[in-house]
């Protein structure tokens, strides 16, 4: 509280302790905005801006159902895009128009959270039109704040979808003509076509009436999110007294007198929320899902920190569609992961299922990973003779090449790295599948460098491996590829204490 | 109205923009932009200090989520917040 307001307060009178706070900033906002170093205490709206009142009403109605708790905000693109700098709640900001889309992840992923998204005119109705039209007909578990001022404020006054016919902006001087620019989109009506949304009204910001109308549709639909949910929309015909070259009154005039007509008030839908006919699947944790135990803190403890040779290991993991290149990459990666490591894994492959050009980049580190792109990997898998001779020119100096043949092809020149050759396929033909090929490969990977704990790979493999029946072939294969290297190339050589051969 | 105001408005001038939307819409009309400019250069809303009725309407009205602060005298502030639990009516209205 400054000075002079406390001088205001002072001096209403004696009967000081007679007074009951009525109406005070709600706590669902942050008592300061961290976002600049200055102007903590106010929000980056300009004066007279309708997102100010809706984000009041939107914070009261959160505060009064007790939801602040449970409730996931989503801040789009536009002049609301720094919503999270306001609201502590739990807060995500996405690409632009994709609110609904990324709310649909949340809401399912979160069951039992209030999920809100919060767009203009410009992120919902023109680049998010599809997001919102098929949330809306999924009747996801979310709510809607649709903030329509019929322009684009942040990028200086464009024409939006819902700009007003007649009304002139940037893109539109001469006034919206509805022969080339066509109309003005009114997404209630469009939404209420749909069978699935539980609620939608459109209200006004333009008096102290209809304020008061939109802060009980605000409160309808967070009600229906509590209660069970559905499809909740609320569209607020809001002002934007700079874009229109308005003071904030006349601007919220312009909201009566001309937004009102073009965009009738009303509820368009009011039905019973609940689920809809036909059930979904039961809601269930991401790890159920991936069918992974889900980490406590107490499982820290069980990551393996093995002493790791290496900084840093980049392999790159290279052959056709369809002889498990990704997959290999995949494996190890996690088994990286599992070992405490920071770790990636960049795939890259043709449009063909199989037989197309595929490979994978994985880096293993016990550092922060800057890119997943591996220009010079430590480590090329060739598993077949294209991808040798391709990547062969890129592998570090004196870094390693594990290629899938007995021998090297005719014409090839090495490059200046130890190539290691394993019939690979032939291995695991005999072993009963010719699919294991990368398995024999990451064992000979896995003997050759030391980079991982055997026991860890043995663990990331039966799990990974879905198929019991194949659960024995990848182990085989995997010993396999171990014994190949041990025996084909390291004969006599003998295995220093940091893992590596001497 | 009332000889000793039922409500009284609190606004900080460090919050207030200047927009003017609350003076316009204040029924008792006991708001008004100060002549002064604040430090951020806009002339902020001010409390005549009379007529305040505490209807809140000012608060909504606001776009700043802590710019004003709205007090009612005790027993006007309790009848209004039975209100509020029985109903979904804002005390404004």
């Amino acid at each position: 509280m400054s000075e002079e307001s406390m001088v205001a307060v002072a001096e209403i009178g004696a009967a000081q302790d007679d007074f009951e706070l009525l109406h005070a900033k709600s706590p669902v906002f942050y008592p300061v905005y961290e976002r600049k170093s200055q102007l903590k205490q106010q929000t980056h709206y300009c004066p007279g801006c309708g997102h100010g009142i809706v984000h009041k009403l939107v914070a009261e109605a959160i505060e009064d159902l007790s939801l602040q708790d449970r409730t996931i905000l989503v801040s789009p693109v536009g002049c609301a895009v720094f919503a999270y700098y306001y609201f502590d709640v739990g807060n995500v900001q996405v690409a632009h128009g994709r609110a609904p889309a990324a709310a649909t992840g949340l809401a399912r992923a979160c069951p039992g959270r209030v999920v809100i998204s919060y767009q203009g005119d410009g992120d919902l109705a023109a680049i998010g039109t599809a997001e919102i039209v098929h949330a809306a007909n999924r009747g996801e578990k979310i709510c809607v704040i649709f903030v329509n001022n019929a322009i684009y404020g942040m990028t200086g006054g464009q024409m939006a979808p819902t700009t007003l016919v007649g009304q002139k902006s940037t893109t539109s001087p001469w006034g919206r003509r509805p022969a080339n620019e066509g109309y003005p989109i009114r997404m209630c009506e469009l939404l209420a076509t749909l069978e699935a949304p539980a609620y939608i009204e459109r209200v006004a910001l333009c008096d102290n009436k209809n304020i008061m109308k939109a802060r009980r549709a605000i409160r309808k639909a967070l009600e229906i999110q509590r209660d069970g949910g559905g499809f909740a929309f609320v569209e607020v015909l809001s002002p934007c007294p700079t874009i229109w070259g308005l003071d904030a009154v006349a601007a919220r005039n312009w909201v009566a007198e001309k937004m009102v007509p073009a965009f009738p008030l009303n509820v368009f839908r009011d039905r019973k929320p609940g689920p809809l006919p036909g059930g979904g699947p039961e809601p269930r944790s991401v790890a159920e899902v991936l069918e992974i135990e889900a980490r406590t803190a107490d499982d820290s403890s069980k990551i393996q920190h093995a002493s790791h040779s290496f900084q840093t290991l980049t392999v790159k993991v290279a052959g056709s569609g369809g002889q498990g290149a990704l997959l290999l990459g995949q494996l190890l990666t996690e088994m990286g992961l599992r070992e405490g490591l920071e770790v990636s894994w960049l795939p890259s492959y043709g449009p063909e299922m199989r037989s197309g050009s595929a490979h994978c980049h994985v880096c293993l580190s016990k550092e922060r990973i800057g890119s997943p792109l591996i220009s010079h990997p430590d480590v090329l898998i060739a598993m077949n003779e294209i991808s040798l001779r391709k990547f062969s020119p890129q592998v570090a100096p004196h870094g390693l090449i594990l290629y899938n043949h007995e021998q090297l092809p005719e014409h090839f020149a090495p490059p200046e790295a130890r190539i290691v050759c394993i019939p690979a396929s032939e291995i695991a033909d005999k072993l009963g599948s010719t699919k294991a090929a990368n398995m024999v490969l990451l064992g000979a990977l896995l003997e050759e460098t030391g980079c991982l704990g055997a026991d860890t790979a043995l663990r990331v493999l039966d799990e990974k491996v879905k198929k019991i029946e194949l659960r024995n072939t990848n182990r085989e294969a995997l010993e396999a590829g171990r014994q190949f290297v041990d025996k084909e190339v390291w004969t006599g050589a003998e295995t220093q204490p940091d893992g590596f051969a001497g | 109205m009332p000889a000793t105001p039922t409500g009284k408005v609190l606004i900080h001038a460090e919050e207030c923009k200047g927009c003017g939307l609350c003076v316009d819409s204040c029924p008792p009309k006991c708001l008004f932009l100060a002549p002064e400019l604040s430090a951020y250069g806009v002339h902020p809303a001010l409390y005549t200090g009379r007529d305040c009725t505490g209807c809140g309407i000012c608060f909504y009205c606001c776009p700043e989520p802590g710019a004003i602060v709205v007090y009612r005298r005790a027993a006007a502030a309790r009848a209004a917040a039975d209100r509020r639990q029985g109903g979904s009516h804002a005390t404004a209205l």
